[in-house]
């Protein structure tokens, strides 16, 4: 399909460069700088003193709640895209059909909103 | 051009996801995870499937992704200790493996598809319709079944969300906006006769 | 057919569902934690209402959404039995979500979506409406079974079901992937077309992977393991749930892709159901053996039954066919009846669920202790109780097949099982008395006793399951 690629060329051109450059930056500090390693200089302090426990802690679990409903309107925006671009074709029936879609996930939304699970109390 | 293109992605996506399976550190493993995302998204790209492709970077790289590396970082797991019984398990695990591998092995040696399958199969977009617009003319009308069902799905998962994890911690003052809009001076202020040197 | 008048006439159950239950997560939204009773209420009447209109709806044949859904008469029959499954549930879960402060609306709201998806499921005609369904109904049991988020068995059980669930519907996938890969098609129908005399060795592992998918959702063994852990650790009335409604979706659903997408290939798969089919069976047998709580039991036994109604699958008739709708019925009702008493043991307010709990309940509770009785004797398959007949028509199917050593293996496990089904009957009849159970609801000890009647008369008045059976098998082939 050379259409295709020829479509993505600068895309292709443009994450090239961006390799290029970004591998440039991380490969010419090796040549060029100034090196004096020493293990104390990659271990982890707190205050000066080391480190007293992990830094990994139980993160309360409405981070991941929101996260979630995050990805579940994420997923409805998804579906809206070829609606909007085939709004013409699809006719009145897909309207309709979309706005019944819609009006699920906002009966979800009411619901989210009623429990207070956009609260951060 | 395009052959290259494909075992590019392809290499790069075996690859990463070999790395996912063995690198230490879980944070690592996400992070590979996304390369194997975006490579898969390159792979789509090629087959003609962009909506796919961009789908797949927008919500399994941006959400899906992110979440998960949410999960490994903020987890207060001990991931040495996890390890351990790995090479207790790994003869059995390979094993399994190996089985799921010379199946599939077998399956790709031996496969053939009916007479009429790949065109059948091949969707017939007419010429000049973009990708995009070719699902968005089916998707919401010829199948309206799925999309519907698809509605329902989001809405118990998010259902769901909550009822497993919701949970208001008591006696947290909240700031009720309409409540302090519906104060007037007469509901809020008590004036009161307090006689001389006698105290309220 | 426009697509209102399609909605109207055979999608009917299903508008209602999805309808009523956006209306019931407002309601629930609008009244907050005190919606429970209400939205309880409103959604067994919503169950009631959908399972009118396939009482009075349509009788004809009809293929809807481009082919996704089928509305026949063997639809309608699981779809009856699935929708009093959930119905039932619902009724019972009241009381006892109530007492363990478990009263939160989205419980009736979650059994109505997953009952959706039962519908779609067994109305599924092509590989994605089945997975659509699967999801849809899975996703709902998942949270259900951890419904009761601070109790650690219980969220175990809802996080191993989860975890298998997944493992479970990736196999689907990958069975389906191959399927559609051979046959360049979603559809049953054409699948079925386009194999054409030997199957290449991908349509056979297209098979083996949706049917061991399928073999997870309805807990034969081989693909059991989750079933005894997730049974006892969730709520009792979520373990009534998951005993009934989805596994009669389960059995469904396998029931019509076996005879819709591979009628060309019953050998290959008459081998699967053939081993899904004694696995279950003896497992279900032998393991339930040596349990102490009625819930595993339970456990173990609903998968010696889906083992039994697989043998009317292995079949691979209409006579098999017509065994494994009658086989359904009967199981759910005995089911039914089996955790309305189990929801009813409870000693000064906390529920008990030992199987020595039941210790001389003849002699603190007479009525009850006989209803149990007779659901044993009936899960056992004694005569003249409908659980016998149940057994007799899958049975039956499979010596007309000439499938004589499975039959016989079903009649071992059957003698086998009744060891640990009558010792219940023991323990309850001759044992010294337990402590005596509280009270229990009368929506409990109406669905107890409807349930004992209906097993103690199906042998006088058996004509209107079998007819209907019969026709629902009819309409398969």
């Amino acid at each position: 399909m050379p259409s295709l690629l020829e479509q993505y060329l600068p895309l292709v051109i443009f994450i090239a460069l961006a390799a290029i450059i970004a591998g440039a930056l991380l490969v010419l500090p090796f040549l060029v700088a100034f090196k004096a390693p020493d293990p104390e200089k990659l271990s982890a302090y707190e205050c000066g003193f080391n480190p007293f426990g992990d830094a990994r802690m139980k993160f309360d679990v409405r981070f991941y709640l929101v996260a979630l409903l995050f990805i579940v309107f994420d997923l409805e925006v998804a579906f809206l895209f070829p609606w909007a671009v085939a709004f013409k074709e699809a006719g009145s029936f897909g309207f309709w059909s979309m706005m019944f879609f819609l009006g699920v996930l906002t009966v979800g939304f009411v619901y989210e909103w009623r429990k207070g699970a956009l609260e951060w109390d | 051009m395009a052959v290259a293109f494909f075992y590019l992605f392809s290499a790069v996506l075996i690859a990463s996801a070999f790395a996912v399976i063995v690198s230490r550190n879980p944070v690592h493993s996400v992070l590979y995870l996304i390369l194997a995302f975006v490579n898969g998204a390159g792979l789509f790209l090629l087959a003609g499937a962009e909506f796919l492709a961009m789908i797949l970077v927008v919500v399994y790289v941006g959400a899906v992704a992110v979440l998960f590396l949410f999960v490994v970082m903020m987890l207060d797991v001990d991931f040495a200790e996890l390890r351990q019984g790995f090479s207790k398990h790994l003869p059995v695990g390979a094993a399994v493996g190996a089985v799921v591998l010379g199946e599939l092995g077998l399956v790709a040696l031996g496969w053939q598809s009916a007479p009429g399958a790949k065109e059948a199969a091949a969707a017939p977009i007419v010429a000049g319709v973009s990708n995009t617009a070719a699902l968005g003319q089916v998707l919401y009308t010829k199948y309206f079944l799925f999309f519907q069902a698809s509605a329902l799905v989001l809405l118990t998962a998010m259902i769901g969300a909550i009822v497993l994890t919701l949970h208001h911690r008591p006696g947290v003052k909240r700031q009720k906006i309409e409540e302090q809009n519906a104060r007037t001076r007469d509901n809020v202020i008590e004036i009161k006769k307090v006689p001389s040197r006698a105290g309220v | 057919m426009s697509f209102s008048t399609a909605l109207a006439h055979h999608f009917l159950p299903e508008t209602i569902l999805a309808l009523g239950v956006l209306a019931l997560i407002l309601i629930g939204a609008w009244r907050g934690t005190r919606a429970f009773g209400l939205v309880n209420e409103l959604a067994a009447g919503l169950l009631g209402l959908a399972i009118l209109a396939l009482f009075f709806g349509q009788t004809s044949e009809a293929s809807l959404f481009e082919g996704a859904f089928v509305d026949d008469a063997f639809a309608r029959f699981v779809k009856v039995l699935t929708l009093v499954g959930s119905l039932v549930t619902v009724l019972m879960s009241r009381d006892y979500l109530q007492r363990a402060k478990l009263g939160n609306f989205e419980f009736p709201v979650l059994v109505v979506l997953s009952t959706i998806g039962m519908l779609l499921l067994v109305s599924a005609d092509n590989l994605i409406a089945l997975y659509l369904g699967i999801e849809l109904m899975s996703l709902a049991l998942y949270v259900a079974a951890a419904f009761d988020r601070d109790d650690a068995r219980a969220s175990e059980a809802g996080l191993k079901y989860f975890v298998l669930g997944a493992l479970s519907s990736g196999m689907l996938l990958y069975g389906a992937s191959l399927l559609y890969g051979f046959s360049g098609t979603i559809s049953f129908d054409g699948i079925a077309k386009a194999i054409t005399g030997a199957p290449p060795l991908g349509v056979i592992f297209g098979l083996v992977f949706v049917l061991a998918g399928l073999a997870f959702k309805m807990s034969a063994a081989p693909f059991h393991m989750w079933t005894p852990d997730v049974y006892e650790g969730a709520p009792t009335p979520v373990t009534a749930f998951f005993a009934s409604a989805p596994k009669m979706a389960a059995v469904a659903i396998t029931t019509r892709i076996v005879f819709t997408a591979f009628p060309g290939i019953v050998g290959q798969w008459q081998q699967i159901v053939i081993f899904l089919a004694i696995a279950s069976m003896l497992l279900g047998s032998f393991a339930a053996i040596g349990q102490t709580s009625i819930k595993r039991l339970m456990a173990y036994s609903s998968i010696g039954h889906m083992g039994f109604a697989l043998v009317g699958l292995a079949a691979g008739n209409e006579a098999g066919v017509r065994g494994v709708a009658i086989y359904l019925a009967i199981y759910l009702v005995m089911t039914l009846g089996a955790f309305a008493a189990i929801l009813q043991m409870r000693v000064e307010g906390r529920p008990v669920e030992k199987i020595s709990d039941l210790s001389g309940l003849s002699r603190n509770n007479g009525t009850a202790a006989f209803f149990l009785a007779m659901l044993m004797f009936s899960l056992a398959g004694v005569p003249p109780l409908a659980g016998f007949f149940a057994k007799y028509y899958v049975l039956l199917a499979a010596v007309d097949a000439g499938l004589y050593p499975l039959a016989i293996i079903g009649v071992l496990a059957s003698a086998i099982s009744a060891f640990y089904y009558l010792r219940v009957v023991k323990v309850i009849y001759f044992d010294e008395p337990a402590p005596a159970f509280d009270q229990s609801p009368l929506s409990l000890r109406a669905v107890l006793a409807v349930s004992t009647v209906f097993l103690l008369g199906f042998w006088l008045y058996p004509a209107p399951v079998v007819e209907a059976a019969t026709a629902a098998a009819k309409s398969l082939f």
